[in-house]
């Protein structure tokens, strides 16, 4: 029997499990899946817990029920990979996992360690996170009760996944102290290590345009030194000070520490690999999908899905000696949420960046591309549905891998 | 590509000013960009962080981010700010002679 080991069951890795058990012949390949939770997050939905609008429970289930027959899930966490002995040892009862080939989906989450003043006695006081589970819960709490004052969104450093989720928190909590009656009594402040809004030129512009609408300040090219949580603020490098009443960070990003303590990363733990076919630089028996990649574009579930489709395709020629001739081109395709039920369309990839237009979608569409429409709105709602039953159980989508300039203004 | 004079030589750069081609790169060069966004003259602290960069770029093929010239050269990043104020991964970039940082999101 030949083994497949795949590291992660979060998006990717669900993802590739149930497309590879329908493609491989499962009397020849013996495929193993491993993570450290039994509980699947659906992170995109910790953007709305904190204002009410999804409730701890719209965003779990359990993470073996996206397991197919037929794939061995393992729950433990992983303690090392030895790529020189093609194999992996977990925690639990010291078992090693040999592989023919390995697949990391370990993704990337949030360290406010790594910022000084940020993860102190504050935290989950004046300072909150809405990156993770307990984070997004922990403001829902903050929020309900809290009068105004000056709110600033902080992103540390890049990379970080889901690169528009800041922008969607801020627009979302002028929409929700809006309907609280409270806004006049909240200043907004975006503080970001980017130039501008976004780092791609016209959505930036765009994003830009709606922040001021919304009279939400932006301080641009601000990179976090130390958060000084006495004097209530945070300072750059260049000791620009931000202050605030509540801080809502986005801390550094980093993928797994195991990635780190078995060589396999860059100075954030991200594996390098071939842009177009996720393929390890290191090791030709090794791929890296989702997060855990060093790809340069965003870090995103629909990344993370169009990847795994161009990915399956390779690997069925790879294990039989035949050249990876799918490649994979950064396809990304956000909703970005705007407030008073509204949502923008970006689509995007390495080369192009997002352009306005109209995105053609079967059945469903058009959804309008670079603008704000209630439609979008619909398209981001309905996407928590799709994630659980479409994207996770890797069922077609009626959205190809490969991004379209169809409806699109160049 | 536009072409720019620099140094007394014309090289090939994109529309913000960096060169297309790192192999084009001088130190003259780099004392020419250093003038320009008004960082001359060109310090040890300058060149350590000039000469980790290159031979980063030529390994990686990536220029390096802030994060990796602290860790791999060992300049604190508060000190990249003074070398290279208001940010200094572009400058870092451009003054090196490499591409434009891939702001990878
Ligand atoms: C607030 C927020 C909003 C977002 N919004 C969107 C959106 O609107 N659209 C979009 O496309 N994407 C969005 N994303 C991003 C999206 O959720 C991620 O990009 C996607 O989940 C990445 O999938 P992955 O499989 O790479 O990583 P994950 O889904 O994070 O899975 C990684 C898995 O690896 C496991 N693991 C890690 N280390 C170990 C170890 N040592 N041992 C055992 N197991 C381990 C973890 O338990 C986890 O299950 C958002 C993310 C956040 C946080």
């Amino acid at each position: 029997m030949k083994k497949l080991v795949i590291l992660g069951a979060g998006t990717a890795g669900t993802m590739v499990a149930n497309k590879l058990s329908h493609m491989l012949d499962l009397n020849e390949w013996k495929i193993t899946i491993v993570d450290q939770d039994e509980t699947h997050y659906y992170q995109p939905g910790f953007l709305f817990i904190p204002f009410g609008i999804y409730g701890p429970n719209d965003v779990i289930k359990p993470k073996r029920d996206f397991i197919p027959a037929g794939v061995e899930m393992v729950m433990s966490e992983i303690e090392l990979i030895e790529p020189d002995k093609n194999q992996v040892k977990l925690v639990k009862d010291g078992r090693v996992l040999p592989y023919d080939f390995l697949i990391v989906a370990t993704g990337t989450t949030p360290r406010p360690d790594e910022t000084p003043g940020l993860h102190n006695g504050e935290w989950r006081k004046s300072i909150h996170d809405f990156y993770t589970f307990e984070g997004a819960n922990a403001l829902a709490k903050h929020l309900r009760t809290w009068d105004g004052g000056r709110l600033v969104v902080n992103i540390v450093d890049l990379p970080y996944k889901c690169p528009v989720a800041p922008l969607e928190f801020i627009f979302l909590a002028d929409w929700y102290f809006h309907k609280m009656g409270i806004r006049h009594k909240v200043d907004l402040t975006l503080a970001t290590p980017l130039p501008g809004a976004f780092t791609k030129p016209r959505a930036a512009k765009l994003l830009g345009n709606i922040l001021e609408e919304k009279n939400i300040k932006v301080v641009p090219d601000f990179l976090i030194e130390r958060v000084e949580p006495d004097k209530n603020v945070i300072v750059s490098y260049e000791e620009e000070e931000v202050p605030y009443d509540l801080l809502v960070t986005v801390p550094l990003n980093m993928g797994a520490d195991v990635i780190g303590r078995s060589g396999l990363g860059d100075d954030l733990n991200y594996v390098p690999v071939d842009k177009g076919n996720f393929l390890s630089t290191k090791h030709d028996n090794i791929f890296a999908l989702g997060d855990a990649a060093n790809l340069p574009t965003s870090k995103a579930g629909s990344v993370a899905h169009f990847a795994a489709e161009v990915f399956v395709e390779n690997f069925m020629r790879y294990i039989d000696g035949l050249e990876m001739n799918h490649e994979f081109d950064g396809h990304a395709n956000c909703y970005i949420e705007s407030g008073f039920g509204k949502g923008i369309l970006i689509d995007f990839n390495y080369d192009v960046e997002p352009l306005p237009g109209k995105f053609p979608l079967p059945g469903i569409g058009p959804f309008s591309l670079l603008q704000e429409s209630e439609m979008n709105h619909w398209g981001k709602m309905m996407f928590r549905w799709i994630y659980w039953n479409v994207l996770l159980k890797g069922k077609e989508m009626p959205i190809t891998a490969q991004m379209s300039m169809a409806g699109k203004w160049a | 590509m536009p072409t720019k004079e620099i140094a007394g030589k014309t090289i090939e750069v994109d529309a913000e000013g960096f060169m297309a081609n790192p192999n084009d790169w001088s130190k003259d060069i780099a004392e020419a960009l250093a003038e320009e966004i008004g960082i001359a003259p060109l310090t040890e602290g300058h060149w350590k962080v000039i000469e980790f960069s290159r031979n980063d770029f030529s390994a990686t093929g990536e220029a390096p981010t802030l994060r990796r010239i602290t860790k791999q050269a060992g300049v604190p990043t508060k000190e990249l700010y003074k070398l290279f104020p208001k940010g200094p991964a572009k400058k870092v970039a451009l003054v090196s002679g490499l591409g434009k940082p891939t702001g990878c999101i």
